[in-house]
């Protein structure tokens, strides 16, 4: 099958070559919706095991903040140092808040994540002195490994440097799901049953799956606050935990490709619609979200598998289910 | 493991739900290399003792010896650590994973966790030992197929191929041949009872088709209302009359 190397080569090409002809607000949804995916995947792993969290918006927070701390405190405001930083934050916040997490399972879940998250967009909020409340917090002008380009390329470089972090979080991800861990993420979906009788711990699986969620939304956090160049405490709000899934369901959970073709199709329908509906934008969401549902669940992924005639095992059972 | 010490010992293992008596006293030994059979009627607290013994539920008294060492109270994951492994009478698999992925799952979850965590699932150390047990229980040619493309014989076959792929010291089989045709039964049982030969495996299988038990069995216990009240050969416990009378309902 030539095409499986062949079609992500020129997605990925047609990512690189995009900004070059694309008018500037394009490009800068386009980078919106590229630095949002990494967040998106974490959410769409959990997805995979037959989970869903309605509070990753917290670990996207908790990355933005700290691009707009490390301005405003320590007047750091380059890119290779803080996508690490926010990528450990959000990784070091996962870990403490999956020691609870990990135990819970179903609505439990889903409702516990959404508590933490409102906690923390309550923290945000009122602690004005430190977060700004309301008004937020400023990025700064970005530099890369100590450069900052000329202002007229600054828009450019950020998208190579959202899409290069893309495709590093498309590869941890790939790497993931093709280890013991990944599968067993998917097999508790299953059955957590037969997981323990192996010998193998399903809190386990959990909480490693939600450490390297929580780092991509870090990670996602950082690329967000610099696209957008402002943070505020709707990065941590439920409606953003539920865009992610949101996105997930949109592109379909079942592949790595799916949820970066719906954070794409999101923010355009999501422009398009506020521009030609701007009362009713967010119907329009709610009937492309019920026709997806309805009939094609694998997403806009699966969509584009059955154009291509070759729709796999696993996107047809995602059909049936 | 110390010396002479049974690979299992049940000391007066108790368990109520309510007014029922799951398991009343029971006190069982079971030495290297046996092979066990379980009778008795629904409810007579059969899978109770599989559920007590690995711990899927904690006895109200009594104590659970593995090896000499106990374990009572233990969470199964840990006991299957220590090496007991169990089958069940649904069988209980990954079932939109292939034959052969369930099988790798099995054979990672008994490697040492670690530095390696990060390789793939598929790797040829794994991979090559799990094609050959998925060929020695007949599942080869389902090897790369959703397990729910399996037949039920196929599925009970799977279930007891992950928990022998745990290279156990114990081996639970919860009714092997249940919702297995009358015609696959004894194939299954062959199969299951070969590669439990071939592997020397200590094994407990409970089982409700008294001619399956007096076939496999070298030793059998029935079981009644929690208690064991028959624990002998084959031959002489199913022709007890009070077993049958409590196994079957009638002497």
């Amino acid at each position: 099958m030539g095409g499986r190397r062949f079609a992500p080569a020129v997605g990925a090409a047609l990512l690189v070559a995009a900004p070059l002809v694309i008018p500037d607000w394009m490009r800068f949804i386009l980078a919106l919706a590229l630095a949002k995916f990494p967040a998106v995947l974490g959410v769409a792993l959990f997805l995979r095991g037959g989970m869903v969290s309605f509070g990753h918006a917290m670990f996207y927070a908790v990355g933005a903040y700290a691009v707009g701390f490390s301005a405003r405190w320590l007047g750091l405001r380059d890119v290779a140092a803080l996508l690490p930083l926010g990528v450990v934050l959000g990784a070091a916040a996962a870990a403490l808040v999956g020691l609870v997490m990990a135990r819970y399972r179903e609505v439990f879940f889903a409702m516990l994540n959404l508590a933490f998250s409102m906690m923390l967009y309550g923290a945000l909020l009122k602690l004005y002195w430190v977060t700004g409340g309301t008004d937020g917090l400023a990025a700064g002008v970005p530099t890369f490994f100590g450069w900052a380009p000329p202002r007229e390329f600054l828009r450019l470089v950020l998208y190579y440097a959202t899409l290069a972090t893309t495709g590093l979080a498309v590869w941890v991800v790939y790497r993931f799901l093709a280890s013991p861990l990944g599968y067993f993420l998917r097999a508790r979906g299953d059955n957590e049953i037969r997981i323990e009788y192996s010998g193998e711990s399903v809190q386990r699986v959990i909480y490693v799956t939600y450490v390297l969620s929580g780092a991509l939304g870090g990670a996602a956090g950082v690329l967000a606050a610099f696209v957008v160049g402002h943070i505020v405490p709707e990065y941590a709000f439920w409606v953003q935990s539920g865009e992610f899934v949101f996105i997930a369901l949109l592109g379909g959970f079942e592949s790595v490709p799916g949820p970066l073709v719906g954070a794409i199709a999101f923010e355009f329908i999501r422009a398009y619609a506020s521009k030609y509906f701007p009362n009713e934008w967010q119907m329009v969401l709610g009937v492309i979200m019920l026709a997806i549902i309805l009939f094609r669940p694998g997403g806009l992924w699966a969509i584009w598998e059955a154009l291509r005639g070759r729709l796999g095992p696993r996107a047809g059972e995602v059909q049936h289910a | 493991m110390r010396d002479g010490a049974p690979v299992l010992e049940t000391v007066d293992l108790t368990k109520t739900f309510g007014m029922v008596t799951a398991a009343s006293g029971v006190s069982v030994r079971l030495r290297e290399g046996e092979l066990v059979g379980i009778v008795g009627a629904n409810g007579s607290g059969k899978t109770t003792f599989l559920n007590l013994v690995t711990g899927y539920l904690k006895p109200d008294r009594g104590r659970v010896l593995f090896a000499g060492r106990e374990c009572t109270g233990l969470p199964p994951r840990d006991i299957t650590r220590l090496g007991i492994a169990r089958s069940f009478q649904v069988p209980q698999l990954y079932t939109h994973l292939t034959a052969l992925e369930n099988l790798l799952l099995a054979l990672a979850a008994r490697a040492d966790r670690g530095v390696e965590f990060w390789r793939p699932l598929y790797r040829a150390e794994w991979v090559e030992p799990a094609l050959a047990t998925l060929e020695r229980f007949g599942l080869g040619a389902y090897a790369r197929r959703p397990v729910s493309d399996l037949p039920e014989g196929g599925r009970k076959l799977l279930d007891v191929a992950l928990s022998v792929a745990l290279q156990p010291r114990l081996l639970l089989m919860d009714e092997p041949t249940s919702g297995v045709s009358i015609e696959e039964k004894f194939p299954v049982m062959d199969t299951l009872m070969a590669v439990v030969a071939e592997r020397g495996l200590t094994t407990i299988f409970v089982e409700h088709d008294m001619d399956v038990v007096q076939r496999y069995a070298r030793r059998v216990l029935a079981f009644d209302t929690g208690r064991v009240v028959a624990d002998g050969p084959p031959d002489v416990v199913l022709a007890d009359p009070e077993v049958r009378r409590a196994v079957l309902g009638r002497a």
